[in-house]
């Protein structure tokens, strides 16, 4: 793995606190109406992205993920404007304001959504690791779910056909405590998920997921295993969100003071405590950081103010490959 | 022309795609070590080995969604289902993610997949495994559906459907596998969305596809005893439907029977019956009549099968109705 360094730290800072930052911006401008449908936000999770991104090789290796999706792909080079801008439903989005929220996608940069249906994603993680195994190329996926999505059958066909097959695939679960509002107790009757790689023979275990340090150190060695051609692994990520599970949740299923334990153990807190106990940057320099940070937010925010709106023949221009697909009329003309 | 059966043309068609192209593989129960449960990939795992001749464990909404994600990096699947009924258990991936994808990564994604396998009943086997779901496909935009009925057309239109760039629905019959037919001796395609006149006719214009058209030929065939002249449409594609072909026959022959293995609600003869009435309500001299199976799941027992299936005599009956002989 790549040394975690004094210059590690720094850009560990920067890019959670930006990523908590413009999710708390996109929480103020849904809250104005100017971004619909439903949100849901990372705040608490960030460790596992910022984790994840030192130990990939982000010149092949591919990410894919769920609903929770906003910041992953900025972490993998995406313009966070263009995220912004999918948001507003604007035509400078990702996905030209037809994805919204929950399905953010970007080829150029190896995110492959964004997925809505809980657990849907999970063979699409298979299938690219299939493709790069097919084609040898060297690469491998890292494919996300939620413990909700633990529960669902998806994942064991394709636990079950990954470690089959040995694709090149590790398998992500961040656990956050909460499907929804039903905690992980409540779905199942053991709580240790990662244990589930075990019937299928998969090398699995748990990790501290409030510190990037243990997610990039577990995920180095699934990665490496994955290239070495020796198959898939099971990480469960103990992890925590501080919102809600989208923007209506009133969160009735914990208490305040759940969250607030979480809060003492937060990410991004853990990377400002090194940089200050190693003396990594002064106070004056994590206040430009702060600073910067605000500004690439806001002018996320301008962008995605200022892009026009969508053409309505995008609506149909994206739906085939074939260019002159005769749909049918849904109006009268 | 060479005289084949409907596995072989199947078989034939996923061959010479490979051949020509490396980014395709078949992926599917019993495909590979066992050459298809209905043998229609019969040779296919010595020609092409392991790594392009796939077997799977019972597990269709996984590997239906690992080939949704190997599209999305490069490979062009052919996924079989051993039946319709099955894809079922994977119909989100269809529907959610093979579908849906290239428009809601704003273009970004296409996924050049054949969904492939047989529909509708074949013999006794009763609710869960003698159903046609060309409707609930067909009505998903992002989909192309196709339905042959015939060892030339499912060659030549499997074909298209793998080298089409958008996912593709194709869909077989258990009882036309053994089939025999003419079919070219060279390479040849046909194009989706395209229909064909299978007989030509003037009095009459009755619209079918997949292995139930045969009941519509052997109607014809006892009512030109009669000297009515039917003209049959062989629809092939179902998604996107050659509206023209119906249309034109439609204003010839103005009366339209629609013979479909399916339910009646919601299906494929109601959309064909929307779309005649808004296009050619003038030239209509008869309501349209569609035939389809009983509003049931279908039974098993020799006789209510029987008459839960549509059959030649219903269309003898139908043509009749609308000529109100």
């Amino acid at each position: 793995m790549k040394k975690i360094t004094k210059k590690t730290y720094l850009n560990w800072y920067e890019e959670m606190l930006f990523w908590r930052k413009f999710e708390d911006k996109l929480a103020q401008v849904y809250i104005q109406q100017k971004v619909r449908g439903f949100l849901h936000l990372y705040n608490g999770q960030e460790a596992i992205l910022a984790g994840s991104l030192h130990a990939m090789d982000l010149t092949k290796d591919k990410m894919i993920t769920a609903y929770r999706n906003h910041v992953q792909p900025i972490g993998m080079g995406v313009d966070p404007k263009r995220v912004m801008a999918e948001l507003y439903g604007k035509a400078t989005g990702t996905s030209q304001g037809l994805g919204g929220s929950m399905h953010i996608f970007s080829k150029e940069h190896r995110f492959y959504g964004g997925h809505g249906i809980v657990g849907g994603q999970i063979p699409l993680g298979a299938g690219l690791a299939f493709a790069d195994q097919y084609f040898k190329r060297d690469a491998v996926t890292l494919t996300f779910l939620g413990d909700g999505a633990a529960r669902q059958g998806s994942l064991h066909e394709t636990l079950n056909m990954a470690m089959l097959w040995k694709l090149p695939v590790v398998f992500c679960v961040e656990n956050n405590g909460y499907a929804m509002g039903t905690s992980v107790a409540r779905t199942a009757n053991h709580v240790e998920i990662w244990k589930l790689g075990l019937g299928y023979d998969m090398p699995c275990g748990a990790v501290d997921a409030m510190n990037p340090v243990k997610v990039a150190e577990a995920m180095d060695e699934a990665i490496k295993r994955a290239r070495k051609g020796e198959g898939p692994s099971f990480l469960e990520l103990k992890t925590y969100r501080y919102r809600g599970h989208s923007m209506s949740d009133a969160q009735l299923y914990r208490t305040k003071e759940e969250v607030e334990e979480y809060m003492k153990i937060d990410p991004i807190t853990q990377v400002l405590d090194v940089i200050q106990k190693k003396k990594y940057a002064t106070n004056e320099e994590i206040k430009a950081i702060d600073k910067r940070v605000k500004e690439r937010v806001a002018e996320c925010e301008k962008f995605a103010e200022e892009s026009p709106f969508p053409e309505n023949n995008i609506m149909y221009d994206t739906v085939y490959e074939q260019e002159d697909y005769p749909f049918l009329a849904h109006k009268p003309e | 022309m060479k005289t084949i059966q409907f596995r072989e043309a199947i078989a034939e068609a996923m061959s010479e795609e490979m051949r020509r192209d490396e980014t395709i593989y078949l992926m599917g129960e019993e495909v590979a070590e066992y050459n298809g449960a209905y043998k229609a990939s019969k040779g296919m795992l010595d020609e092409f080995g392991d790594k392009r001749v796939i077997d799977t464990p019972i597990s269709e909404l996984g590997f239906a969604g690992i080939g949704i994600g190997s599209a999305m990096n490069g490979n062009r699947p052919i996924i079989e289902f051993m039946t319709f009924n099955f894809s079922l258990v994977g119909i989100d991936q269809i529907i959610n993610n093979a579908a849906k994808m290239r428009q809601m990564s704003g273009g970004q994604f296409n996924i050049p997949i054949v969904f492939r396998g047989p529909t509708a009943s074949a013999g006794q086997l009763a609710a869960t495994h003698s159903q046609a779901f060309e409707s609930w496909y067909a009505n998903c935009p992002g989909l192309k559906v196709i339905v042959p009925s015939n060892p030339k057309d499912a060659k030549g239109l499997l074909k298209s459907a793998i080298r089409d760039d958008d996912p593709v629905i194709f869909m077989e019959s258990e009882q036309m596998y053994g089939d025999k037919g003419e079919v070219p001796e060279g390479e040849y395609v046909i194009p989706i969305g395209v229909a064909e006149v299978k007989r030509e006719g003037k009095d009459v214009t009755i619209v079918s596809f997949g292995k139930i058209i045969k009941e519509a030929y052997a109607a014809a065939e006892e009512l030109e005893k009669e000297n009515i002249s039917c003209e049959i449409i062989d629809l092939r594609t179902i998604r996107p439907m050659d509206h023209k072909t119906i249309l034109d026959s439609v204003k010839k022959t103005n009366r339209l029977v629609i013979l479909e293995e399916a339910w009646p609600f919601g299906n494929i003869a109601t959309e064909i019956t929307y779309q005649v009435q808004s296009q050619a309500f003038d030239y209509l001299d008869a309501p349209i009549v569609k035939i389809n199976t009983a509003d049931t799941p279908a039974p098993y027992s020799p006789g209510l099968l029987k008459e839960w299936l549509p059959n030649s005599a219903d269309v003898v009956k139908a043509v009749k109705k609308v000529l109100y002989k």
